[in-house]
């Protein structure tokens, strides 16, 4: 069903010019990716997955093909357009957290929020209510520096999805992480799938990590195969 | 405004790094507001003076005397409403550093023409009667510890009395305030009979007349009628309106303005290179977090504003706390015993501040700024 599909790329050519030489990284690349999906993007180095999670974010933008999300074409936006594409339906998960070293934990996850209408009430209720799902209530006035490196991923995941987003992209999430921490973390970003059903797209090297996705798409010289996990 | 809140924690991220900066900053303006308030002080005899207000001086120069008679002559002429005449008595109190403006005058004309000079009806009466009489402006009367009542010995560094002696002795009739803030307070005045009667040369002879005429456009015909009246006579006059009597005056020391302008600008200059390298490199350690901020939608303009009032903030704050320092500095040397004008830290001083901190706001803060404005997201992140 037409209505399913969250993310639609048609077609996608991706070519970088470096000195004399023109790169293709991808060449009439087609991808569907539905709603409530768990998708893992695993590949060597420079297969060109970390492109294509930077084009799905809104960060990159395909050199040709057409980019769909939620029915609407996305590849044709202003830089400025983009940005507040962004804020609306993508949340961001990276792999070394990235949040900001002179804000504690709750104006970290309140950053989205201040790109909304929100009053400061508002989004304190919402900040709230994402450290709480992600069991950081009590750290709220932590600085990051203050909390381990699992705690500041949940961080990061509670200011991915504080927005309410469509989507959350996920850069090795667990790529900063001890396995046991790791294994937390992608518990969490499976229940968020499964019990909220966010749709998810995470690229990562870590197969054990892949196993949480539904699925898996292994990505090489730009082309990729579909290998169902969850079967 | 939601954005004051991240602004305010970049700004105060690095707290060494923000006192130097504001510490810096806070110097420059410190130095610009107390130059800023002496340029205006030592103007200020300028931009007080009277508009009707002429002074006839030797056209040798002005050390060179006139004869007292020259006054009546004067007063005689059409448009005139008053003329009066002031000698340079060469003062200093207890010791030759404590010098001071001391004039030997003639007190009723005098008060009619440097009418903003100010004290009590009571006060004048008293000074008339007296003819060792003296009135002290406020500043230096402060400096000197006088009051009213006091009698006091004053030297000269030019004349001395027919007993060899350089002392004068004076009652303390008056003090004397200003009708503006920046008017001198900080001269002596006394009678010219009690100076002429005592001192042992250049008797009858006075050091320049003050005119005040009956209105500014006269001046022009009163400045040629004095002066004409004085052509070849032995001692030919010069007629000039007061204000650029008193400019000519503070040009021979010097073109004190261009001097304070170029250590002004000196200080600026060196604050916008350490305040500008300051903020690009806390911006360009801050690539990581912009790239961040832009893939969570932040605008790129955005992010430049938000920039912008950072340097802008440092700018205010370092700017604001070194005029209120300024303005501590001016008085604490408007109390101190020396002569000085009186130094104010007043609304121009203020204004021409913050434009200077707005001004050094942008000009640090523009290349940060723009090169956040310009930062690709992907460089951003990969860079970090």
């Amino acid at each position: 069903m037409a209505d399913d599909i969250l993310y639609d790329l048609k077609n996608i050519s991706k070519k970088f010019v470096k000195g004399k030489e023109t790169i293709t990284v991808f060449d009439d690349l087609n991808m569907s990716i539905a709603r409530g999906d768990f998708l893992a993007i695993m590949g060597p180095s420079g297969s060109g997955k970390t492109t294509l999670l930077n084009m799905l974010g809104g960060v990159d933008q395909p050199s040709s093909g057409e980019v769909h999300f939620d029915g609407k074409r996305v590849d044709t936006l202003s830089e400025t357009q983009l940005a507040a594409w962004r804020a609306n339906n993508i949340g961001f998960i990276f792999q070394f957290y990235n949040l900001m070293p002179m804000l504690n934990a709750q104006r970290n996850v309140e950053l989205p929020l201040l790109l909304t209408r929100l009053g400061s009430a508002q989004r304190k209720k919402s900040v709230a209510a994402a450290l709480e799902l992600v069991s950081l209530s009590d750290r709220a006035k932590h600085m990051p520096k203050e909390m381990s490196g699992g705690q500041q991923q949940r961080v990061a995941i509670a200011r991915a999805l504080v927005s309410d987003p469509k989507l959350l992209l996920c850069d090795e999430p667990t790529g900063d992480l001890d396995r046991q921490t790791a294994d937390e973390i992608l518990s969490m970003l499976q229940l968020l799938n499964r019990d909220y059903g966010k749709t998810i797209v995470m690229v990562t090297h870590d197969p054990a990590a892949a196993k949480y996705a539904k699925r898996t798409l292994h990505l090489d010289k730009g082309e990729f195969v579909e290998k169902d996990l969850a079967a | 405004m939601k954005d004051l809140y991240l602004v305010f924690k970049n700004l105060t991220r690095k707290p060494l790094r923000l006192f130097l900066t504001v510490f810096a900053t806070f110097i420059a303006f410190m130095i610009f507001g107390t130059l800023g308030a002496f340029q205006q002080a030592l103007n200020s005899g300028v931009e007080l003076s009277a508009d009707d207000r002429l002074v006839t001086i030797n056209k040798i120069n002005f050390t060179q005397p006139l004869p007292i008679a020259y006054v009546n002559r004067i007063r005689a002429l059409d448009d005139i409403e008053s003329a009066t005449h002031l000698n340079w008595f060469g003062g200093y109190y207890q010791e030759a550093r404590n010098q001071m403006g001391m004039f030997a005058v003639d007190p009723e004309t005098f008060l009619v023409v440097y009418d903003e000079l100010l004290m009590t009806d009571e006060e004048k009466t008293l000074w008339l009667g007296n003819r060792q009489g003296l009135i002290a402006g406020e500043s230096i009367a402060a400096n000197f510890g006088w009051k009213v009542g006091d009698r006091v010995p004053v030297n000269s560094n030019i004349f001395s009395q027919r007993d060899g002696s350089t002392v004068w002795d004076f009652d303390v009739v008056a003090i004397y305030t200003g009708e503006d803030e920046q008017t001198d307070t900080n001269s002596v005045y006394f009678h010219y009979e009690y100076f002429n009667e005592t001192q042992s040369f250049g008797g009858d002879n006075i050091g320049f007349v003050g005119i005040k005429t009956d209105d500014p456009s006269k001046n022009e015909s009163v400045i040629k009628a004095v002066d004409d009246m004085f052509v070849n006579s032995s001692a030919e006059t010069e007629t000039v309106p007061e204000k650029a009597f008193n400019k000519a005056f503070l040009d021979q020391i010097g073109n004190l303005g261009l001097i304070l302008t170029s250590v002004i600008l000196a200080a600026f200059f060196v604050i916008l290179v350490i305040v500008g390298n300051s903020m690009i490199l806390s911006i360009r350690e801050r690539t990581g977090e912009i790239g961040v901020m832009k893939t969570l939608g932040f605008t790129s303009s955005r992010i430049f504003r938000m920039v912008l009032s950072e340097s802008l903030l440092l700018a205010l704050l370092g700017g604001t706390l070194g005029i209120v320092a300024s303005g501590a500095l001016a008085e604490a040397v408007n109390q101190a015993p020396i002569q000085l004008p009186t130094l104010v830290i007043g609304q121009s001083i203020w204004v021409q501040a913050l434009l200077f901190m707005i001004g050094l706001g942008l000009i640090t803060g523009i290349v940060p700024a723009t090169n956040a404005l310009r930062l690709n997201i992907i460089t951003a992140l990969s860079r970090d």
